[in-house]
């Protein structure tokens, strides 16, 4: 969490925060997770707070997260996003900026597909910035609710063995958890072929594997990551079946494992390329659970921003 | 900052007739204990509660419900004085048609009574709310009174009041002073 | 009316030969009328450049003014301001303008441009194909032969991507006599790039651009300058490769010329932690090793010159997304200072070798003696000189640049090496530190000293 020149407070990259932040962070969402199960899942902490959330690419899930998270926290939210605002007319994010600043809000949640934009907008407003994911570069809630999954479901995150499978290159959940799971001691083993590999990714400490069937031995945590049809055009593997092939959870591979990891994913899954169909309704309660998680982690990230202990 | 005592003000042996009166003006006021609920406030209130209701079970011989509460998320004052670490709050608790007895240790402002008793509202409708507090020492900024009340200590503004208990800080004592 | 200027106790740097003594230097009737020691004032503007360095005014191989088109970044009119006050003398002009400079019109626009504006020669490079699409060949030889006598071509950001016509161009340059000038990339290794690929494109989630794509760009290049014999300058080299390539090639005997820019010399990629977007390039800052190989290859001669690719831009095509944000940083007002507090002062390079690599090499890979320029501070010749005082500490403060556009990384940084005066044939364009203005329509009389060049361009086997 970086702290500005004007004392607002953000969160940016997994990359700006250490490990206290994160177990403390998880903490607290704990209780915020309390606060749903709760007839009225809804507390006073940010009365009378706006949160803009700023939503330049296509997101359903974290967009809705953002939202009801704010509003479990009776903070006021207003949405922009790609269709409904002047951003599709060419409006610069500099002037959206000015917008938000003029209207007086106290934090932004956005989400752009340029990285780097979320850092840049914070030097346009005057109020705390939420990185709901830029580009490549990272998705650090995403993260956070899943490490706060892995937390919940296996106690523990020092020495956990979690293998990422799929596109690597393209994906900043990866990298927001390459860099988290770093952080609070896990192990992170990374499997896809090289050509959905960013260049030089060993150096953020993670070990490479090209076996589906090794990390499978290996791991205690599978991630899987959404796989893109588009890829294929960009040749970086020949067709979804191929991949499927080599790095699907296929109902085989899932049933030969003595010891079953727990089975992650950021969701939406396509079933049939990354996972199994039937794999995949085997193991949909951890999947939705991230979902519930990702509302506990966001409220948590919120009131630690807007009303959070400085110093 | 640290604090300087200048006078103590309760000792171990004030808590525990303290807690054992409060108990019997509880189930007198309540007509037993069924029905009772008692909610303590983070941190030290959860302590009285469950010492509270240690007590009300010696009394009737059967258990009385004890739920913690912490309020962080109700306090009115959040963007000013920024927000402590949440603790849990864990009202596993009916609050339903309860009498609900709030416990806490110092009654000062009424603020923080006033957060609880929003938060408790938010748990259901109860039958009665009332308040245990251990030490009241005046200075209300909300129309707010203690229904049960260990010891009333005037204090002026500038003066603090420190309860210690055995569960956290290892003795039982409360003191008057200064933070300097 | 035209006094003379007087310039006092200052240490000579001529060409050939470098650096000479301390030596005053009379400049009288737009030419240098003595170099000795202890002239006496009789007259003359006199300046104290105790402590300095006197050297031939600077040639820039690389700028985009972007008139005409674009003038809202920069047009020649604020290009020569910038550019006098970074010490130089001559500006060659990049064609991708709006239109492209692939004509003798445009040429000879933007050549009167410059004349019009009377503070330094702009000299444009004509593009290799028409509209710079990379199809037909543009006319060269008309180009050539035009008031602008256009030596160099490049289509610059766009890189011939059909070989055959680079081919085929180079072969018909050197008919010409001229100079294939190549942004070499293999566009297909680096499209949607935004920066180096390596470890810093990884954990910012910027897509990379690959040194190979460069490496590739520059060995088909000289592969294709080694077969068709042409004269060859690569533009603006990054990477460990390029210069690697180059030092085979030229061992071999190809007559291929290198520049480099102070933006890749003085930062490497690491740099783009804080996503700022006057870092965004094109080649993109490099790895810290790599900007060690350029060092070198400026070292051992590998890298002939230093140009500063001053590529303006807008505020507002600089303050966006860095996806969004355009490639190119300015350079022309600070080219000097960078070469002297990275190069001299760290000991990289004499200063004399670096004032050659911004004057005498320059000016001989562009053939400038056909245009009246010579890196030579001797009687007779004619006096576009620069004095510079290497010690001076100073700001870089994008608000006080001529330029119109203030794209640069380097705000802020303290540097050393300080162009006080600016003499352009004789004139004082430049006195501590400052533009001297001239009353309107002055310049009039500069129209007759457009410069005399060889007419017997266009015949036979140049180069």
């Amino acid at each position: 969490m970086n702290e500005d020149v004007n004392g607002h407070r953000h969160l940016l990259a997994i990359a700006d925060v250490d490990r206290d932040f994160i177990i403390s962070l998880l903490d607290s969402a704990r209780s915020f997770a309390e606060v749903s199960t709760r007839p009225i899942k809804k507390v006073p902490a940010l009365r009378g707070r706006t949160i803009a959330n700023l939503f330049l690419e296509p997101s359903t899930r974290t967009r809705i997260s953002f939202e009801l998270a704010a509003k479990r926290l009776s903070a006021d939210v207003i949405s922009f996003s790609r269709t409904t605002s002047s951003i599709s007319k060419g409006e610069s994010l500099k002037d959206t900026a000015k917008t938000l600043v003029a209207m007086g809000v106290d934090a932004v949640v956005i989400r752009h597909s340029s990285a780097g934009a979320p850092k840049m907008l914070t030097g346009w407003v005057d109020c705390s910035v939420v990185n709901a994911g830029d580009g490549m570069h990272e998705h650090p809630t995403q993260a956070l609710l899943d490490l706060f999954t892995m937390r919940e479901r296996l106690g523990h995150l020092e020495g956990l063995k979690v293998a990422i499978v799929g596109d690597i290159d393209h994906s900043r959940v990866a990298r927001s958890n390459i860099q988290a799971l770093n952080k609070v001691g896990a192990e992170v083993l990374l499997v896809a072929p090289r050509s959905l590999l960013p260049e030089r990714i060993e150096e953020m400490g993670v070990d490479i594997t090209g076996s589906l069937e090794q990390a499978l031995e290996w791991c205690d945590v599978l991630y899987l990551l959404r796989i893109q049809l588009e890829r294929v055009e960009e040749s970086r593997f020949p067709s979804l079946r191929e991949y499927t092939l080599q790095y699907g959870l296929t109902k085989p591979r899932w049933q030969n494992l003595k010891r079953k990891p727990l089975v992650m994913h950021p969701g939406p899954m396509n079933r049939g390329v990354e996972i199994e169909s039937s794999v995949a309704d085997e193991v949909e309660s951890v999947i939705t659970g991230q979902v519930t998680a990702g509302v506990a982690v966001r409220m948590a990230v919120l009131y630690e921003l807007l009303g959070g202990s400085h110093g | 900052m640290a604090f300087e005592a200048r006078a103590r003000v309760l000792d171990t042996e004030d808590l525990s007739r303290i807690i054992r009166r409060i108990a019997h003006e509880i189930l007198e006021r309540s007509k037993g204990s069924d029905d009772l609920a008692l909610v303590g406030i983070r941190t030290r209130g959860v302590f009285l509660a469950r010492r509270l209701g240690k007590m009300i079970e010696e009394i009737e011989g059967k258990p009385v419900a004890v739920g913690a509460l912490d309020i962080s998320l109700y306090r009115d004052d959040v963007a000013t004085r920024g927000a402590s670490s949440i603790g849990v709050t864990e009202i596993d608790l009916d609050t339903n048609d309860k009498k609900v007895v709030v416990v806490d240790d110092v009654l000062y402002t009424g603020r923080t009574i006033r957060a609880a008793m929003d938060a408790i509202m938010d748990f259901g409708r109860p039958q009665v709310i009332q308040l245990a507090v251990l030490v009241d020492r005046g200075h209300r900024e909300v129309p707010i009174r203690a229904d049960y009340v260990g010891k009333n200590v005037p204090t002026s503004g500038n003066e603090k009041v420190k309860v210690s208990l055995e569960e956290i800080d290892g003795v039982d004592m409360v003191e008057i002073g200064e933070e300097r | 009316m035209d006094e003379g200027i007087l310039i006092k106790g200052g240490r000579i740097i001529s060409f050939p030969g470098g650096l000479r003594g301390e030596a005053d230097v009379l400049v009288r009737g737009g030419v240098i009328s003595r170099v000795e020691r202890g002239i006496m004032p009789s007259g003359e503007e006199v300046i104290d450049a105790s402590g300095c360095l006197v050297t031939p005014g600077l040639v820039d191989l690389h700028a985009h003014l972007r008139e005409p088109g674009m003038e809202y970044k920069e047009d020649v009119a604020s290009g020569s301001r910038a550019a006098v006050c970074g010490g130089y003398s001559a500006v060659f002009c990049m064609p991708n303008t709006e239109p492209a400079i692939d004509n003798s019109s445009v040429a000879e626009y933007v050549f009167d441009r410059g004349v019009d504006e009377g503070l330094c020669m702009v000299l444009p490079h004509g593009a290799i194909t028409q509209g710079r699409r990379g199809e037909a060949l543009a006319p060269m030889g008309e180009m050539g032969s035009c008031r602008a006598h256009v030596m160099g071509f490049s289509d610059d950001g766009n890189p011939l991507v059909d070989s055959e016509i680079m081919r085929r161009a180079m072969e018909y340059a050197r008919s010409m006599g001229a100079l294939i000038i190549s942004h070499s990339e293999e566009k297909s290794l680096s499209a949607g790039g935004q920066m180096n690929e390596g470890y810093y494109s990884t954990f910012l989630g910027l897509r990379g651009m690959p040194a190979e794509s460069e490496q590739i760009g520059v060995y088909r290049d000289l592969c294709l300058a080694e077969k068709t014999g042409a004269r060859l300058h690569l533009a603006h080299l990054s990477t460990a490769g390029s210069v690697e390539l180059v030092r085979t090639f030229k061992r071999r005997g190809i007559p291929v010329t290198c520049e480099v820019t102070p933006h890749h010399f003085s930062l490497n990629d690491s740099e783009l932690l804080s996503y700022d977007t006057s870092l965004k390039m094109n080649p993109p800052l490099r790895s810290a090793a790599n900007v060690e190989a350029l060092l070198e290859g400026l070292a051992d001669g590998t890298i002939d010159a230093i140009a500063t690719d001053h590529a303006p831009h807008a505020l507002h095509e600089k303050e966006t997304e860095f996806d969004a944000a355009e490639f190119g940083v300015v350079g022309l007002e600070t080219c000097l200072a960078l070469v002297v507090t990275k190069l001299v002062e760290t000991g990289v390079l004499s200063i004399e070798d670096a004032i050659s690599k911004l004057t005498a090499v320059p000016a001989r890979i562009m053939e400038m003696e056909r245009r009246d320029y010579r890196a030579r501070i001797q009687e007779g010749d004619p006096a576009n000189l620069v004095v510079v005082n290497p010690e001076i500490e100073w700001t870089i403060d994008p608000l006080v640049f001529k330029s119109r556009s203030r794209n640069t990384p380097f705000a802020g940084w303290k540097v050393r090496g300080k162009v006080l005066h600016t003499i352009f044939r004789g004139r004082m364009v430049v006195q501590d530190g400052e533009l001297v203005m001239r009353p309107p329509g002055v310049n009039e009389e500069d129209k007759t000293i457009v410069p005399t060049a060889a007419s017997g361009r266009g015949a036979g086997e140049g180069g």
